[in-house]
């Protein structure tokens, strides 16, 4: 189809204005607010007791969340994609489920099996393992939340891949795990990559599940969410220039995510 | 290394792959399953890889019954029909895979590797990646590194399908050589009879997951031991009811015993050989073919009358 040069234009612009309004104007409005009384003012509210706290949890948690579901990730596609075992569409629906369920019921449910009088609950209480209101809980909801990005990435890869190449080494004398490190895993790399990337941002940014499930004290159990969310709920200018302090660095992170796998996809890109 | 194939079943749902099939490829033979698709040739093929498992019946090597063994574990090479090359990893890397799963020595890899590379014409391409090369140099890479481990049996799963005609004559030529000098036992899974003609010394004839007919090109040819063998082998003709061959039919322009009354409807020239087109007085069209030399002295052109012959040679029963 021939697009017009009016029709590409008007195009592109309604897409840019899109992107400007929506994405560049509030994250520069935060970036702006964070430093408009210099960094060092910023800089102080980045580095309290509670923002240090609440990043080091935050981190915490995506460094749990984040290899449990890649494996798991890698560990479901396969099963879905290769697996002959009945129940495979159940299990394919199943996973989309944390994309449809709202955080805040993941939260509350969580409560419902690890919570005081929970089906877990009590055992894990009486054993002096506090799930609900600690960062284990945390850890739960945010792992439930960001499961699906791993399995969504990596199966259509899996599929493409197809079976031929795992068939020929087989062939050629490798075990199924030599198959898998030396066959599979570098043909589904870039979709594990991706996978993870979002897992990291969602682990990362995850707000509605984690807030049901943690108590909310600053120091103990505040992720970096959650204390820009407390700060911001707060009344005063200081209060906001915390809030937007924290976010700052939330925003830092996430970039340094990306462009951590960018630099690591690259290095690989020239060691092929 | 001998292969019996002994009564072995195979279903797919409802679909009947392999009906109870028995083969036996002799030591260093190259064996052509030949069929039409969906015959069951090459779940046959795999079958005897380890790549799929049997209902029924049994693989032996050697008289060694491997039924139950892991592909890995049989001493097997496959080529498969989109050659399945290790994208990520460089076309030596692709041969030396074999050896380096079974930890050889460097040197001794590096070695095989470069002989097997020179065999394959492909020294210049090591480090190249499988996508750069040509679709015949993929397969020839596929077929360097399933030779690399030294297999007691090659298998190849229509190896030349995905190549142009002129490849794929050039491949099969290349495949016989290597077969008169390595006399690996070879089966070779194809659809195409001028193929299976060209490179094989033993057929299998594969028809709706039966064996029809196993013996030496000409014999399949020459003695098919039912219709279906004598049209899926080559050009067939039904006359008087009975399938022959058009070159195995005799025009001439005098009335002869035996002989039917026919019209010619369309003389084509094609190089060294002439086909011409019938039409029997049942109505029913067939076809003639001789060459230049006979098709100048008959003279024949659309609307002529001829008489057609046909041999009256009693079909050899093979046995299957």
């Amino acid at each position: 189809m021939r697009v017009s040069r009016r029709a590409t234009l008007s195009l592109r612009t309604v897409a840019i204005g899109y992107l400007v309004v929506l994405l560049l104007v509030p994250l520069g409005l935060v970036f702006y607010r964070t430093f408009e009384h210099g960094f060092g003012y910023a800089w102080s509210w980045m580095t309290t007791p509670a923002a240090i706290s609440a990043l080091w949890l935050t981190l915490v948690i995506a460094a749990i969340a984040v290899p449990l579901n890649t494996i798991f990730g890698i560990i479901c596609s396969y099963v879905l994609v290769r697996g002959r075992v009945r129940g495979r569409a159940i299990l394919d629906s199943l996973i989309d489920l944390p994309f449809v369920v709202s955080p805040v019921i993941v939260g509350l449910a969580l409560i419902l099996v690890y919570g005081e009088g929970g089906w877990f609950g009590n055992w894990f209480i009486s054993h002096g393992i506090p799930i609900i209101y600690a960062p284990a809980g945390m850890v739960i909801a945010t792992v439930f939340v960001s499961l699906p990005f791993v399995v969504r990435e990596v199966a259509p890869v899996l599929r493409a891949a197809g079976e031929e190449q795992e068939e020929a080494a087989a062939t050629l004398g490798a075990s199924s795990w030599q198959t898998f490190r030396r066959v599979t895993l570098p043909s589904i790399r870039w979709g594990v990559a991706y996978g993870v990337v979002l897992t990291s941002a969602r682990a990362l940014g995850e707000i509605g599940a984690v807030l049901v499930v943690s108590s909310n004290v600053a120091g103990s159990t505040l992720s970096l969410p959650l204390l820009v969310y407390q700060r911001d709920s707060q009344i005063g200018p200081a209060a906001s220039s915390g809030a937007y302090a924290a976010a700052m660095e939330l925003i830092v992170i996430s970039l340094l995510v990306l462009v951590g796998m960018m630099l690591l996809g690259k290095r690989r890109e020239e060691v092929r | 290394m001998r292969i019996d194939v002994l009564d072995v079943g195979k279903r797919f749902g409802e679909f009947v792959a392999l009906d109870d099939v028995s083969l036996e490829v002799a030591e260093g033979s190259l064996t052509a399953l030949l069929g039409p698709s969906g015959s069951g040739k090459s779940t046959l093929l795999r079958i005897i890889a380890g790549l799929e498992a049997p209902d029924s019946g049994e693989i032996q090597l050697d008289g060694a019954d491997v039924t139950p063994a892991r592909p890995q574990d049989r001493g097997i090479g496959f080529v498969f029909q989109h050659y399945a090359p290790f994208n990520h990893m460089s076309v030596r890397e692709n041969v030396a895979f074999g050896l380096r799963i079974r930890k050889r020595p460097k040197a001794e890899v590096k070695a095989k590797v470069d002989e097997l590379l020179a065999l394959v014409g492909l020294t210049a391409w090591s480090g190249q990646r499988p996508a750069q090369l040509s679709g015949g140099q993929r397969q020839r890479m596929a077929l360097a590194r399933a030779l690399a481990v030294d297999p007691r049996v090659l298998l190849l799963d229509e190896p030349f399908g995905a190549l142009d005609a002129n490849v794929r004559a050039e491949l099969r030529l290349w495949l016989r050589r290597l077969h008169d000098e390595q006399h690996v036992t070879t089966v070779l899974v194809t659809h195409d009879q001028e193929e299976a003609m060209e490179v094989s010394d033993t057929i299998a004839v594969m028809h709706e997951g039966n064996i029809e007919q196993v013996g030496s090109p000409q014999q399949v040819y020459d003695h098919p031991v039912n219709d279906f063998v004598m049209g899926f082998l080559g050009p067939a003709v039904r006359m008087e009811g009975e399938l022959v061959r058009p070159h195995d039919l005799r025009l001439s322009l005098e009335p002869e015993n035996g002989a039917t009354e026919a019209v010619v409807t369309r003389v084509v020239h094609l190089g060294f050989e002439v086909r011409v087109e019938v039409e029997l007085p049942d109505k029913t069209q067939a076809r003639a073919q001789m060459t230049r030399a006979q098709a100048r002295e008959l003279e024949l052109g659309p609307g002529d009358t001829v008489y057609v012959q046909a041999p009256h040679k009693e079909r050899e029963k093979v046995k299957v």
